[in-house]
């Protein structure tokens, strides 16, 4: 296919083309850097599918075997490599098969650009064949959203999209093209977008702010770090690093937030939240100095925000103004860009070591590991627990993979136990908690890194709300490694159940199917393990494959995953059992 | 903490679906809108959203930052009464043969300040712009008499401070 500007040099113009509608949207994916994106073809796109099969050399297309599937491998694609993953989709069911991918990447702040197909104009609000209004149901689940109902608007619009889309808070944005708009020819020409005069994206950083912040860091006793996947989006995870060490502060983490430091690193001292470690949580509310780093108190890292850290002074590095005091008051808001904040801070922070108040973390470890984490990664009973599965993928691994989950006990226990050595490696729905993610955003994943090892680590109740993703795990034989923690419940709500109501399952026992059978049928190596002296050489055998590979583990069924702050509990009543 | 009453600015680009973006953001939090108008503003191109709501300072800061994230909002201020000055207009469709019959209805017109918009052979229509109380006030002295239709608008309001719009709108261009 001839390019853009072999086309303009025939044309003999300067800066434009005369091209369709459809045509001009692959020219601006391509003009954005875009190679890859996921979809599904139906009428409304069509115009825009036929230009995708005359540029399918220099554009894939992956054809997902669902729409949402296509949302969440955009997601995985950009949360590896940091750019922007892009959907499409025809109008009607296809544009609302997107919202659930829409609302993940919204509240995890994953820059997604999305484009679907519209009826006609002349057909807009008469109620056509596979017409919804997907302007209005996507309003509250994107960044930004536009309807462009002429060719002509194809560029600024598009170059806007994946301008909003990136900057800033990164987030989704859904782009709707009518049918016209695409079949119109127009004169081309695409400029980059570079600003918007109503938005705003990165704060200036306030000085001020900055040296009130190194002061309050500097005169601390118990200065305490949680910070969140702010330091990912924001590339400052040297800068993060620099400050821990430094200033020598305990640091956690948010489950967005995992990975930025190494888990190995001696002041990374584990997660928070509900499901997180116990010294992290609990002298949370002991620190004297809380600096919150691109994390915005999700009420699953917070608790009951009455007993959450009221004696700390609070520190609130945040590039989203809005987050500001939004739960916890900020006595210090840093706004601005991670790297950038974070930057101008480093050189005020005198070196310092707390380590009478980092043994507090070590001691509370040592009680979480003899209570809780010994008998998960090392256990002694029967049947097989979900943390050593994960504790065999880490030792297989090396530590370098990039895990993938879904939503439930497996990703509470993957994200718990998963140890990671490198920046962008744990890709998870944290916000919206969407089961199905997971199958789909491995496959995104790994396309958006190639060289890493990507394992998607899911449960046998969320792994069949995708399955189908395995056709495209087939077909373009994407060497991902699947394991499933098969306990046949649905284990967390299961877990709630036993623990919250009276053991009463309602509807979270799983009738399952034979997942190794699955795969095969979809021609993916497969096997299950049942028993711990098979695990060790099969997880091994799974990760020296270089093709896809499926694994099922039976676990315990009836395991539940601790340390556990019941929902609106303080932090302080974290429950060991 | 306690509700009161907040008049919310919103200073934005004039575009479609703007609006169902902004009531969304009160519809996520089971807010109500108590009046909304939506006008331009002092500055051309931009558009003003006067909005009233009735709720905490906690909620009316919350409900504001997340106005002014929108992509197409400039700025977005709340205030208290007492910040702005603040008025509605009201329109009342009464039978003409009153102001004949009843010669009250021609003091309560005169009583408060309202004017005559248009007369014609079945009925009239009376204006009447000022604080809510005072539209409730006349509309109580005229209701015994038969009101055919009556409407009033959102509150509309300027705030004592200054707004600056021009100056950060010449900020976001040169950033």
């Amino acid at each position: 296919m001839e390019t853009l500007k072999e086309k303009q040099k025939a044309q003999k113009s300067a800066t434009t083309i005369k091209v369709s509608g459809a045509e001009a949207i692959i020219h601006c994916l391509l003009a954005e850097g875009v190679d890859l994106l996921y979809g599904y073809p139906g009428g409304a796109i069509m115009p825009v599918y036929d230009e995708l099969y005359k540029f399918q050399d220099r554009l894939t297309h992956i054809l997902t075997r669902h729409e949402q599937g296509a949302t969440h491998a955009a997601q995985g694609y950009a949360r590896v490599s940091g750019k922007v993953g892009v959907a499409m989709a025809t109008s009607g069911p296809g544009a609302t098969n997107l919202v659930t991918g829409l609302a993940d990447a919204q509240i995890d702040s994953t820059p997604m650009v999305c484009i679907t197909g519209q009826v006609p104009r002349h057909l807009l609000g008469s109620d056509a064949f596979q017409e919804t209004d997907i302007i209005g149901i996507s309003t509250p689940v994107t960044k930004w959203n536009y309807q462009i109902t002429k060719a002509s608007e194809i560029p600024e619009i598009m170059a806007k999209a994946f301008y909003i889309a990136k900057s800033g808070r990164p987030g989704p944005v859904l782009v709707d093209i009518t049918k016209n708009a695409q079949f119109d020819e127009f004169e081309f020409a695409y400029e980059a977008c570079t600003g918007v005069r109503s938005y705003n994206p990165v704060p200036k950083p306030d000085m001020k702010s900055i040296e009130s912040a190194a002061e309050l860091i500097n005169t601390a006793k118990k200065p305490y770090i949680v910070w969140g996947q702010g330091v990912i989006l924001g590339e400052a995870e040297a800068q993060l690093k620099a400050l821990v060490e430094k200033a020598g502060i305990p640091a956690a983490w948010t489950i967005l937030g995992a990975s930025a430091l190494d888990t190995a690193h001696p002041l990374n001292v584990g997660m928070v939240g509900m499901h997180g470690n116990y010294g992290p949580n609990i002298l949370t509310n002991e620190c004297d100095v809380l600096i919150a780093i691109g994390m915005r108190f999700d009420d699953r890292v917070t608790g009951s925000l009455d007993t959450y850290a009221k004696q700390a002074k609070v520190i609130h590095f945040e590039i989203d103004r809005a987050e500001i005091d939004k739960n916890v008051k900020a006595d210090v808001a840093v706004l601005g860009d991670s790297k950038e904040t974070l930057g101008l801070l480093l050189p005020l922070i005198q070196d310092n070591k707390h380590e009478a108040w980092h043994d507090e973390f070590k001691k509370k470890y040592q009680i979480e590991f003899d209570q809780v984490i010994k008998n998960d990664i090392h256990p002694t009973k029967e049947g097989l627990t979900m943390g050593e599965v994960i504790e065999e993928i880490n030792l297989a691994s090396e530590n370098k993979a990039v895990i993938v989950t879904d939503v439930g006990q497996h990703q509470m226990i993957a994200c718990r136990y998963a140890k990671f050595n490198r920046s962008k490696s744990n890709i998870t729905s944290g916000g919206l908690g969407t089961m199905g993610f997971a199958l789909p955003a491995a496959i995104g994943a790994k396309m958006g890194a190639m060289d890493r090892e990507v394992v998607a680590i899911i449960g046998d109740g969320g792994y069949q709300m995708t399955i189908q993703e395995l056709g495209v795990i087939f077909q373009h034989n994407v060497p991902v490694k699947i394991v499933v923690l098969n306990n046949d419940h649905l284990g967390m709500v299961r877990q709630w159940q036993e623990l919250f109501f009276d053991k009463r399952y309602a509807s979270t026992v799983m009738v399952n199917p034979d997942f190794v059978k699955i795969a095969e049928g979809y021609h993916i190596e497969s096997k299950r393990v049942t028993e711990r002296k098979d695990l060790r050489a099969t997880v091994q055998e799974m990760m020296a494959s270089k093709k896809p590979y499926f694994l099922e583990v039976k676990v315990e069924k009836e395991d539940n995953v601790f340390p556990m702050i019941p929902s609106g509990a303080s932090v302080s009543d974290i429950r060991l059992k | 903490m306690e509700k009161q009453w907040f008049t919310i600015s919103v200073y934005s680009e004039n575009n479609v679906g703007l609006l169902n973006r902004i009531s969304g953001i009160f519809l996520k939090r089971h807010i109500n809108i108590e009046s909304l108008n939506v006008s331009k503003s002092e500055i051309d191109e931009v558009s003003k959203f006067t909005i009233v709501v009735n709720t905490t300072q906690q909620w009316v800061r919350n409900i504001v930052g997340q106005i002014e994230k929108q992509i197409e909002v400039i700025k977005a201020f709340y205030h208290t009464d007492e910040e702005t000055i603040y008025q509605e207009s009201a329109l009342f469709k009464i039978a003409s043969n009153l102001l004949f019959d009843e010669r009250q209805i021609q003091n309560i017109i005169k009583e408060n300040n309202s004017q005559i918009v248009t007369v014609a052979r079945e009925f009239f229509v009376l204006a009447k712009s000022g604080r809510r109380f005072e539209i409730d006030q006349m509309y109580e002295e005229l209701k015994p008499f038969g009101i055919m239709q009556f409407v009033r608008s959102g509150r509309i309001a300027v705030s004592k401070e200054e707004m600056q719009i021009t100056s950060l709108l010449k900020e976001f261009q040169e950033s």
